[in-house]
């Protein structure tokens, strides 16, 4: 459907990516907001606060972020799409009830505006360096879907992509931004309300006392009924089965754990996304996201000027990882090229995927600042020999 | 309760099942508590509350932590929702901020909502929150085999100081009203009747409401200190208890083994959360302000 | 009941009338309704129910005055009265058959 025109701040702007990010999310139809300030995330709360009582959206900063996770998830089980936006620590404290939202399968996006880490780290400055607890930050079983915009106008678009995704698969998506992109400022065209297509929480048709909370349909996704609309449902963290209640045993692990990670498994061809350039004939494909990607298209042309012949792979959705390209590219090429603001985190899933057939080099920048082009690029031309 | 019963549920159910069975998952009854555990006397007097208030159930949410009385979310035949360890409040915030219609109890226990959300608990009180918090103080951490907890009194025993708690305990009622809470009130779970009267009167107020059970832990609590079972800890709060309504909260505080201070402490008007949000942005953005509607923010063709 | 004199109203007054009814299953003997009834109808019976509980049996006949104190303090929804207008008989079924009907031990 079209999504609400209240929104929708329709025009030609001069954003930086918090800002962009935030009006994406109320373009994307979100209208509750928790948060916890965090540099460099709270300019998209600050926007999303000055914005939202004007279109019947309401935020909160809460008390902590763990209060901003849980606030969200109960936001969200209203039909209300709903968001939190922080940055590293808060992103660990949240690790908890991004968990309840996977097991419970609360459609809901997280902001992660990176910065440097690990503990206070450097709040203003950037790194990369939490992708992997993107994936695994909460404990036990679960997939979920990330993805890491490169400019403001990307951060504008992607989010909506990301609520989309969220509604789809009844995931917590996990929005990677960084602080470059975060606090850049670029020209974002934020188009007309109506050309803009949003996904509206899928709700079920059936009475309440037919109705399971838990059923899967044909992607392996329940149906949704919202809380106030006399389903009398019951929801709950522990394993559960298809009424929603604790059931402790093994064959309701298996039931409903090993659905929460299939539902993204097996529609992952459908979820992954990335922009793909001279990969055929290529001798060396770089693998980037984010602020990366940007100054890796410095250093690719670098390398492309000394004669080597570079492909780019650059993901827009980390989470699921693209294995079967990345694979299929491993028999072809000679090396794979990673730079990341980490000392090695998409690496090793690209070293995973390649299983050995092409080498997965690092160019590592610890944080606090971006690569050198020339750094990648010499890593590039050493790795065409 | 009237002499004649001529309630609607007992019609409807007729002579075979219990009458408030309209309110409980049928399904999962007989319950996991213990035997002389209060958690179901308080129960049964919330569902009979729920009743006698004559709300729309289907606007009525309720919402658990983990612990034993944790578990209670799981027996309402209301649109439940079992949440993390503490994030109950926050989570009924969520709820209730997103569907301004809707009705949100809390219902947990007192190291679930002081303990680890204890940051939660004051911050909603402190914002009036329009929540009702119910929570069943046992005096210890049930469900995981009987730890101190903020409520445990001086020289309690438990699994985790065996030798006596030397931690001063929280007052809970004092800890509520001194963060603005709109209607504070302790009862024991022996007070069936006016726990009953309590839960319906805060059913129908706003605000920040607390209400705080003392209720027996016959496996943990009572066990671990030697006090008998339920029935013994039943037996002491009908002997050691005393209603002072209005009490002052700094005075309320409960020694182990000693006098337990109940009734409504603090009953007062004060604008909600919710109140203050519309009254200041309708004062500042004028006809610009677009509340959040009342049925809440599902987008929908 | 003893009376030090007889109330005026003492004809209008209706003593109500109670049939306690106890599903025993549910039942996991911990004794409150015995202690706390006010007219000490019910003790708890030798019986075991099927989780191996003593639950109560009524031994007072007639004399249950539908206070409810029983059922607002049974902690497992094992017990309930019901009003009884006028000797309406006939047998009342509980889920699992155990109706204690009014003037009738468990």
């Amino acid at each position: 459907m079209k999504t609400d025109p209240a929104g929708v701040l329709t025009g030609v702007h001069y954003l930086d990516g918090d800002f962009a990010c935030g009006e994406g999310a109320m373009a994307a139809g979100c209208r509750f907001v928790g948060g916890y300030p965090i540099t460099p995330s709270t300019e998209v709360v600050e926007r999303i606060s000055r914005r939202f009582p004007m279109m019947g959206g309401v935020f909160i900063q809460m008390e902590d972020e763990l209060a901003s996770m849980a606030a969200i998830v109960g936001a969200s089980w209203t039909g209300t799409k709903s968001l939190t936006v922080t940055s590293g620590p808060g992103f660990s404290l949240m690790m908890e009830n991004i968990g309840l939202a996977a097991m419970m399968e609360t459609p809901c996006v997280v902001v992660n505006v990176q910065r440097g880490g690990p503990s206070t780290g450097l709040p203003t400055m950037v790194g990369q360096a939490d992708m992997m607890q993107a994936r695994w930050g909460s404990h036990g079983d679960y997939e979920l879907i990330t993805l890491c915009p490169q400019s403001p106008q990307e951060a504008f678009d992607l989010m909506i992509d990301a609520f989309n995704l969220s509604e789809l698969y009844r995931v917590p998506v996990m929005f990677m931004m960084d602080e470059c992109v975060g606090h850049m400022t670029e020209k974002v065209v934020i188009p007309e309300a109506d050309e803009i297509e949003i996904v509206p929480r899928k709700l079920t048709d059936k009475p309440p006392g037919e109705f399971q909370p838990y059923v899967a349909d044909e992607r392996l996704v329940p149906e949704f009924a919202r809380a106030g609309d006399g389903y009398r449902f019951h929801t709950t963290g522990l394993t559960h089965d298809e009424r929603g209640y604790p059931e402790m045993s093994v064959k309701a692990q298996e039931k409903h754990v090993g659905r929460l990670v299939e539902k993204i498994r097996a529609n992952a061809d459908q979820i992954v996304r990335f922009e793909e350039d001279d990969t055929d004939g290529a001798d060396v494909v770089l693998v980037t996201y984010g602020i990366t990607a940007r100054v890796a298209q410095m250093g690719r042309e670098l390398a492309q000027e000394q004669g080597v012949k570079v492909g780019m792979i650059r993901l827009i959705v980390v989470w699921p990882f693209p294995e079967k390209r990345i694979s299929e590219l491993a028999g072809k090429i000679k090396a794979f090229i990673v730079p990341e603001i980490n000392y090695g985190q998409i690496v090793l899933e690209v070293e995973r995927c390649a299983a050995g057939r092409a080498p997965a080099i690092l160019v590592s920048h610890g944080g606090g600042g971006v690569h050198e082009p020339e750094a990648i690029a010499e890593a590039i031309v050493r790795a065409a020999k | 309760m009237s002499t004649v019963k001529e309630s609607p549920v007992s019609e409807a159910v007729g002579h075979c099942e219990h009458p408030v069975s309209p309110y409980l998952r049928m399904d999962r009854i007989p319950h996991i508590w213990c035997p002389t555990c209060g958690i179901g006397t308080v129960v049964k007097c919330y569902a009979t509350a729920l009743e006698e208030a004559g709300i729309d159930l289907d606007k009525m949410m309720i919402v658990s932590g983990i612990g034993c009385t944790g578990r209670v979310a799981g027996y309402m035949n209301l649109d439940a929702f079992h949440t993390t360890h503490g994030r109950a409040i926050p989570f009924a915030t969520g709820i209730k901020l997103s569907r301004p219609e809707l009705g949100v109890t809390v219902f947990s226990g007192d190291g679930d909502l002081t303990g680890i959300g204890g940051n939660h608990f004051i911050h909603a009180a402190r914002r009036q929150m329009d929540v009702l918090v119910i929570l069943i103080n046992n005096f210890i951490y049930g469900m995981t085999g009987g730890q101190n907890a903020p409520t445990t009194p001086l020289g309690a025993r438990s699994s985790t100081m065996p030798f006596g708690n030397f931690e001063p305990p929280f007052n809970l009622p004092h800890l509520a009203a001194s963060c603005g809470a709109a209607y504070v009130a302790r009862w024991t779970s022996l007070h069936i009747r006016r726990l009953t009267k309590a839960f319906r009167e805060a059913i129908d107020r706003k605000g920040f409401r607390f209400i705080e059970v003392i209720a027996p832990c016959s496996t943990l609590y009572a066990r671990l200190n030697k006090l008998g079972t339920g029935f013994n800890l039943m037996q002491f709060y009908h002997d050691n208890s005393e209603i002072r309504h209005g009490a002052d909260t700094r005075e309320v505080d409960i020694g182990f083994q000693k006098n337990i201070v109940c009734g409504k402490f603090v009953d007062e008007d004060k604008p909600t959360f919710q109140d203050r949000m519309h009254q200041h942005y309708e004062e500042i953005l004028k006809e610009r302000y677009v509340p959040m509607a009342p049925e809440g923010g599902w987008i929908h063709e | 009941m003893k009376y030090w004199r007889k109330p005026l109203d003492i004809d209008q007054i209706q003593i109500p009338q109670g049939e306690v009814h106890i599903i025993a299953d549910r039942c996991k003997g911990c004794g409150f309704c015995v202690e706390y009834c006010p007219k000490d109808v019910l003790v708890m019976s030798e019986e075991f129910n099927r989780k191996g509980y003593h639950p109560p049996k009524v031994v007072k006949d007639g004399e249950c005055v539908n206070c409810n104190l029983c059922e607002m303090i049974c902690p497992d929804f094992a017990i309930f009265s019901l009003s009884v207008e006028n000797d309406s008989g006939g047998d009342t079924a509980a889920e699992d058959g155990q109706t204690v009907k009014k003037g009738e031990s468990a």
